[in-house]
């Protein structure tokens, strides 16, 4: 029976609190859309992604205003396209202008999958589509980005991070008359998930089902509430606290990708058991952690606060949820979270800060705004770093940095929407040159005599 | 199937029965109310039964939206699911 309490809570938080389902996320194979003929191929996959997809934002839609639960984007993710456009040769670009057209026809909001797989070595195509990433990305507006660079089984490939390193630079220069949009829409990965459904990340990855349904959920100003109301609780009823509300939150995201994919006719594949903010006030994973005691995100503490979250937000959510994968955790992207902002803007947060803290959450270096003069090596570097992270702890870590072109410390870039605004943060100008310029594979760790 | 129905605003004469009205318009039977007036801040929650609609769920949840705007009422139309999954294991 349903009791009023229960109900009013449900509202507060949609309401009040910014719950939300932050996407669903259509995974489409293009595997059967290989052809020697680069048009062709691309004919193929806009079939494809527009037969697939034709009904999905409707249903979102429909299920939005029947549960009355907010969803906010509507995507589509790809096998990389590296694979597809091997077999193809030509212009890779192509592949990025045809996703961009299968994009707005089916009124998604962002289609990923413009990506490659290289942990190891580049195959073929590999290498001509990361060459072709900032322009695929300076000519379209709906199209994401991947590189896979290392792996915990593979170690990391530095040929890819030197060559990643300079592709972000050039990402940002051609788009630096748009705040440099490019780079926010690019990810470089260790350890990147196949069913990943936030972007700019998501890919279709080559075990996946012809065409299934993921679903990522949010709620970090639930988390905050809750805490709020909580004021002299000891840590361990915090991380209780999280845990129940975790379970909440996932239970719609669970609901909302059951339904989704019932209607859609497509298996239901995992729910991503995230805390994503937005620039919104109040949707802020930055305030949760000086909710739990901080004065400011950044401040010594914020490591062990964030590994409480980020493990309390996986216990809840994992039983609440038949399917479970993705990247699974709390998010951590600078400009899109309103509390992060404010600590970068005060001095609170830099760089080596949030390097500590991507050890212990989800994803890794994301949307950190960096001046305009970082040499592409400096960039690899942080690709490096960023890669060893995840390699060593199992764990899947990205890099999406965006050089602020023409830009220094004091200076902000603002993306507009989800993607938000942010200063331009502190480097370390010491060269790493030479260690990048040696190239070859890091090997991958033992797994043995962890230390 | 069954939706929620919920009301929170200032209390003015009829709110009931407008709701009451735009439910039985679109054929949702009513088969719980609770409802509380606090000062002068109205709260009603309202279950309806949704099997015998004469029109899609989310026309009657926009004629819903549409009859609160005009009153300035925040009226929320819910399908039940949504609170079953969130607080039943």
């Amino acid at each position: 029976m349903l009791n009023a309490r229960d109900i009013l809570e449900t509202i507060t938080m949609i309401q009040d609190e910014n719950l939300d389902i932050r996407t669903i996320t259509m995974g489409i194979s293009l595997l059967d859309c290989i052809d020697s003929d680069i048009d062709i191929a691309c004919q193929k996959v806009y079939d494809k992604i527009t037969h697939c997809a034709k009904d999905l934002v409707k249903v979102g839609e429909d299920i939005e205003k029947e549960y009355g639960v907010p969803i906010i984007n509507k995507r589509i993710s790809v096998t990389p396209i590296a694979i597809i456009s091997a077999a193809s040769k030509g212009d890779p670009v192509k592949f990025a202008l045809t996703l961009e057209k299968a994009a707005i026809a089916c009124g998604v909001n962002f289609i990923g999958g413009y990506s490659a797989l290289v942990q190891k070595g580049f195959s073929a195509g590999d290498k001509e589509l990361i060459l072709s990433i900032p322009e695929a990305l300076a000519v379209t507006d709906h199209v994401c980005s991947s590189v896979n660079i290392g792996s915990t089984k593979t170690g990391i490939n530095l040929d890819a991070c030197k060559l990643m390193g300079e592709i972000v630079k050039q990402t940002s220069e051609r788009t630096a008359d748009r705040d440099c949009i490019g780079s926010a829409k690019l990810v470089v990965f260790c350890n990147a998930p196949e069913d990943n459904p936030f972007m700019a990340g998501a890919f279709h990855g080559v075990g996946e089902p012809d065409c299934i349904i993921n679903v990522g959920v949010s709620g970090p100003g639930v988390v905050r509430a809750a805490l709020a109301k909580a004021p002299d609780a000891d840590i361990t009823e915090i991380a209780d606290i999280i845990k129940k509300i975790a379970f909440k939150i996932t239970r719609m995201g669970q609901l909302v990708g059951v339904e989704a994919s019932r209607r859609l006719g497509v298996p239901f594949g995992i729910v991503d058991l995230s805390l994503a903010p937005t620039p919104a006030v109040g949707d802020s994973v930055a305030y949760i952690l000086e909710e739990i005691g901080l004065e400011k995100c950044g401040a010594h503490g914020t490591t062990a606060t964030l590994a409480l979250l980020n493990d309390a937000v996986k216990k809840g959510g994992v039983m609440a949820s038949s399917k479970v994968g993705g990247l699974s955790g709390a998010f951590i992207p600078v400009t899109e979270d309103a509390g992060m902002i404010d600590a970068a803007r005060c001095g609170s947060l830099s760089l080596d800060k949030l390097e500590a803290m991507t050890a212990v959450c989800s994803v890794g270096l994301d949307m950190v705004v960096v001046p305009g003069d970082i040499t592409p090596e400096t960039i690899a570097a942080i690709i490096a770093d960023e890669a060893a992270i995840g390699m060593v702890n199992f764990k899947t870590t990205a890099v999406r940095l965006i050089p602020a072109i023409g830009k220094n410390i004091g200076d902000e870039l603002e993306f507009g929407g989800l993607l938000g605004n942010g200063p331009v943060m502190k480097i370390n100008y010491h060269s790493p040159a030479k260690f990048i310029n040696r190239g070859g594979q890091i090997p991958a760790p033992l797994q043995s005599l962890k230390n | 199937m069954r939706a929620v129905i919920t009301v929170i605003g200032k209390d003015t004469v009829g709110i009931m029965a407008k709701v009451s009205g735009v439910c039985a318009d679109s054929h949702a039977n009513v088969i719980e109310v609770t409802q509380s007036v606090l000062q002068d801040m109205f709260a009603m929650i309202m279950l309806i039964d949704i099997d015998k609609l004469n029109c899609e769920f989310s026309a009657l949840s926009d004629k819903l939206d549409s009859l609160g705007n005009s009153l300035g009422l925040s009226i929320h139309t819910m399908h039940e699911d949504i609170f079953n999954s969130m607080h039943r294991i």
